[in-house]
């Protein structure tokens, strides 16, 4: 009878181990499972909160140089990466009939010139015969008292007087005129000057040539860039903000910035402007940003990730950003109770860069709330709390 | 009274027992087959509960986001959200993708959330661990079978992502999982091309007189840059508030908004009836024959194993063992090995269900079905080996 009692015994051992081992799969999986979830605590925490966007590296000021009139570039006299200061010669249009145009104001000045002179040479000679005239006509008449010439010779030296006298102011008027003409030609003449002087296209900042974008030869309208230049020193990020977390956005916000060449450096800056106007498009706000010292070899264009530090809340009731859910249009926490979940409503405020909200109402400092779940939980939800869930 | 049926057993116990496995393993693996159908739907399933959307809306006319490509422009839930019923909108996007890690190439579809305020529509409604995105670019939350680690970087086309928070059945219909990155980032993913694509799409618009004419500075430029937006989504999720109808809203949508809005049954039924249905009808029809075989095999076993005792069967007749009494035995021998396959079935199918690459749901359900259907056919076969052992001749004890 020995031998048939061990082996029942094997085989209800065997059998219990079974029933075990189906008692658990059915414990850990199927809906008598119970979910598993981590707990945390509200607590007493300081928040920091920052604002992320994206930017972009700009010059702060670029200037397109051109001409103001229509042409053709004759030469361009400096290339992409050129340093150039102000007043440098860039490029020049070419002249077409402009010298032409300035030697015919030239010559044009030189006779209105001689026009003076002749003017004044004739109003000599007739101040002259005016002199003479009246001379003539003072001495008739004083032979007239005497008797000695009748009186008709008296009135014909009389008019002979006045008509050189006449003769004298048209003279006065004529030199007038061949001044001012003199004048109109000098105007004339520096105009096309300066007009020809705008063909010549000159830097009007210390700076660096960003771009040539035409070449000699090609035909440019008015206002067209044939040279960009910028201001190297006056570099600075256009940052893009999302509308929906830009609170806190302002002036003078310290920054930190991940240029995307150097992604493992960060340079510090703050915030210079704060546009006005957003885009209402992308739904985003932008600002610009400035280096506190100007990184070496930054490219226009490059993207940099900004961190904006905003101040932080010293002192916040905050529970981690996880716990935060939803239940049909209610945010607010589950909270273990019994060992099932319960939902409570909660109002979330501040949400802290490191995934930390506050909570004004509705919890108390060391109340228990559940993190991380495997399942999405309901009221009555058995749940099991774990240290870790992976 | 001395019980035939458990005397027998502990005679040829390893026998049996070793039959049961056998039997338990085929048993597991036809409740597997039955898991992996189950799993196929859920995932249809999920994917539709996971967005926490009430209403889809989609470009008019096509079947999206799910089954069909779908393109709205992203300011379009302007217009939504100011109709009545409606608490929320979010943007959502959707695109599968190979991304490639660790050196491996992972099936994932990428999601893009808004994520200006925690929980909107289309955000995973729980982690497992790490924390909700909270920067407008560059984080990304995932789905535990896509293999990322927590804090670990990750390049997706153009950008380098942070893994912040992993979650768990978060998957497409197709049972890939899910990256969930800032809409804006998904935007650049889905509509941006490759700097190859860029340059050729760049000189050939160049090439075009229309958009490079000279005399006119600055229109090149223009529409080079108007080509390269990124201005679209696949879907408007909207949540309605408590007592909207969401027949009535997504009518109303169609109607004047000029778009296709799907209700969640309406939905479910894109997914789980027609884009999954020729699959799941495929794992079904496997599933049938897999369980048709199942049933022949225990019927063989428990017949072979009846006949097995063709001497012991004419002993107990020729002592006078009643019919009542060997039937007795050999049905019950049946059920215990039927109860014993199960349970080894369902054991196995708990045990290596988890490691399947596809989600593999065991409801218990199914279980208490198979446990019926098991019994049954082991009663059904044991019949059959009843008429067998009653049709034995008492002489063959003697005989040989």
């Amino acid at each position: 009878m020995q031998s048939p009692s061990r082996r029942t015994l094997a085989l209800s051992a065997f059998g219990i181990l079974f029933l075990a081992a189906f008692g658990w799969i059915v414990a850990t999986q199927g809906p008598l499972a119970s979910v598993k979830v981590t707990l945390d605590t509200a607590k007493e925490t300081r928040l920091e909160r920052s604002l992320f966007g994206i930017a972009t590296v700009e010059a702060r000021r670029s200037h397109s140089i051109g001409p103001t009139l229509a042409g053709r570039v004759a030469r361009v006299l400096v290339d992409q990466g050129d340093v150039v200061k102000a007043g440098q010669l860039l490029a020049e249009m070419e002249l077409v009939d402009m010298d032409a145009r300035f030697a015919a104001g030239a010559a044009a000045a030189a006779s209105a010139a001689q026009r003076v002179h002749a003017a004044e040479a004739a109003l000599a000679e007739t101040g002259s015969r005016a002199k003479l005239a009246q001379a003539s006509a003072d001495r008739y008449a004083d032979l007239r008292q005497k008797n000695f010439v009748s009186q008709e010779a008296i009135d014909a030296k009389a008019h002979e007087a006045a008509a050189a006298q006449s003769g004298r102011d048209a003279a006065v008027a004529a030199l007038a005129a061949a001044k001012s003409d003199v004048r109109r030609a000098q105007s004339e003449l520096a105009g096309t000057g300066k007009n020809r002087a705008h063909l010549r296209l000159v830097s009007p900042v210390d700076g660096m040539v960003t771009a040539r974008l035409a070449e000699p030869g090609s035909t440019v309208v008015a206002g067209q860039s044939v040279v960009q230049v910028i201001d190297p020193a006056s570099l600075w990020l256009r940052v893009r903000i999302d509308q929906g977390r830009s609170q806190g956005l302002a002036v003078g916000l310290p920054a930190e910035i991940t240029l995307r060449s150097r992604p493992n450096e960060k340079i510090a800056g703050r915030i210079e402007r704060v546009d006005w106007v957003g885009d209402p498009v992308t739904e985003e706000r932008i600002a610009n940003v400035v280096f506190d010292t100007l990184p070496a070899g930054v490219a226009i264009g490059e993207l940099a990730e900004v961190t904006l530090r905003l101040p932080a809340i010293e002192k916040a009731l905050a529970i981690p950003a996880a716990a935060l859910q939803r239940q049909s249009n209610q945010s607010g926490v589950w909270q273990a109770r019994d060992g099932k979940a319960n939902f409570l409503p909660i109002t979330p405020c501040v949400i802290s860069a490191d995934g930390w909200v506050e909570i004004r109402q509705g919890l108390a400092a060391g109340d228990t709330v559940i993190v991380h779940s495997t399942k999405a939980l309901a009221d009555g939800t058995r749940i099991k709390p774990v240290d870790a869930l992976k | 009274m001395i019980n035939l049926a458990s005397r027998d057993v502990l005679h040829g116990w390893g026998k049996f027992l070793f039959t049961g496995v056998g039997l338990g393993l085929l048993i597991g693996a036809t409740l597997t087959m039955g898991g992996v159908f189950r799993g196929m739907v859920d995932d249809g399933q999920v994917l539709i509960d996971n967005s926490g959307a009430d209403l889809w809306v989609v470009q008019q006319g096509t079947l999206g986001p799910y089954a069909e490509p779908s393109s709205l422009r992203d300011d379009v839930w302007r217009g939504i959200a100011g109709i009545a019923g409606v608490a929320e909108t979010g943007n959502a996007a959707y695109l599968t993708i190979q991304m490639a890690h660790n050196g491996k190439d992972t099936r994932v579809m990428i999601v893009g959330i808004e994520v200006d305020r925690p929980n909107r529509p289309g955000a995973p409604p729980y982690l497992i661990a790490g924390r909700p995105i909270l920067q407008g670019h560059y984080e990304a939350i995932a789905d535990e079978r896509a293999g990322l680690k927590l804090g670990e970087r990750v390049t997706i086309r153009r950008h380098d992502y942070t893994v912040v928070g992993l979650t768990r059945r978060m998957v497409s219909s197709s049972g890939d999982p899910m990256i969930f990155v800032p809409l804006k980032d998904a935007q650049e993913i889905q509509f941006l091309k490759d700097n190859d694509a860029l340059l050729n799409e760049r000189a050939r618009t160049a090439a075009n007189p229309a958009f490079n004419r000279p005399g006119v500075p600055g229109l090149l430029e223009a529409a080079q840059a108007s080509a390269t937006q990124a201005r679209s989504v696949n879907t408007v999720l909207v949540r309605l508030t408590p007592g909207a109808d969401p027949a009535t809203v997504a009518n109303e949508i169609q109607r004047w908004k000029r778009f296709t809005a799907y209700t969640k049954a309406q939905m479910e039924d894109i997914l789980i009836a027609k884009l999954i249905a020729t699959s799941a009808k495929q794992i079904g029809m496997f599933l049938v024959i897999l369980a048709i075989v199942t049933a022949a095999i225990v019927a063989f076993i428990i017949y072979t194993m009846t006949l097995a005792k063709v001497r012991e069967i004419a002993v107990l007749k020729l002592i006078g063992a009643k019919n009542r009494i060997i039937a007795g035995m050999i049905l019950q021998q049946a059920l215990a090995l039927g109860v014993i396959g199960f349970l080894v079935g369902r054991i196995a199918a708990g045990l290596w269900g988890p490691a399947f690459p596809k989600y593999v749901l065991l409801l218990p359900g199914d279980a208490v079905a198979g446990f019926a259907i098991v019994l049954t056919i082991c009663a059904l076969a044991s019949s059959v080996a009843i008429r067998a052992a009653l049709a034995i001749d008492p002489a063959e004890a003697i005989g040989g």
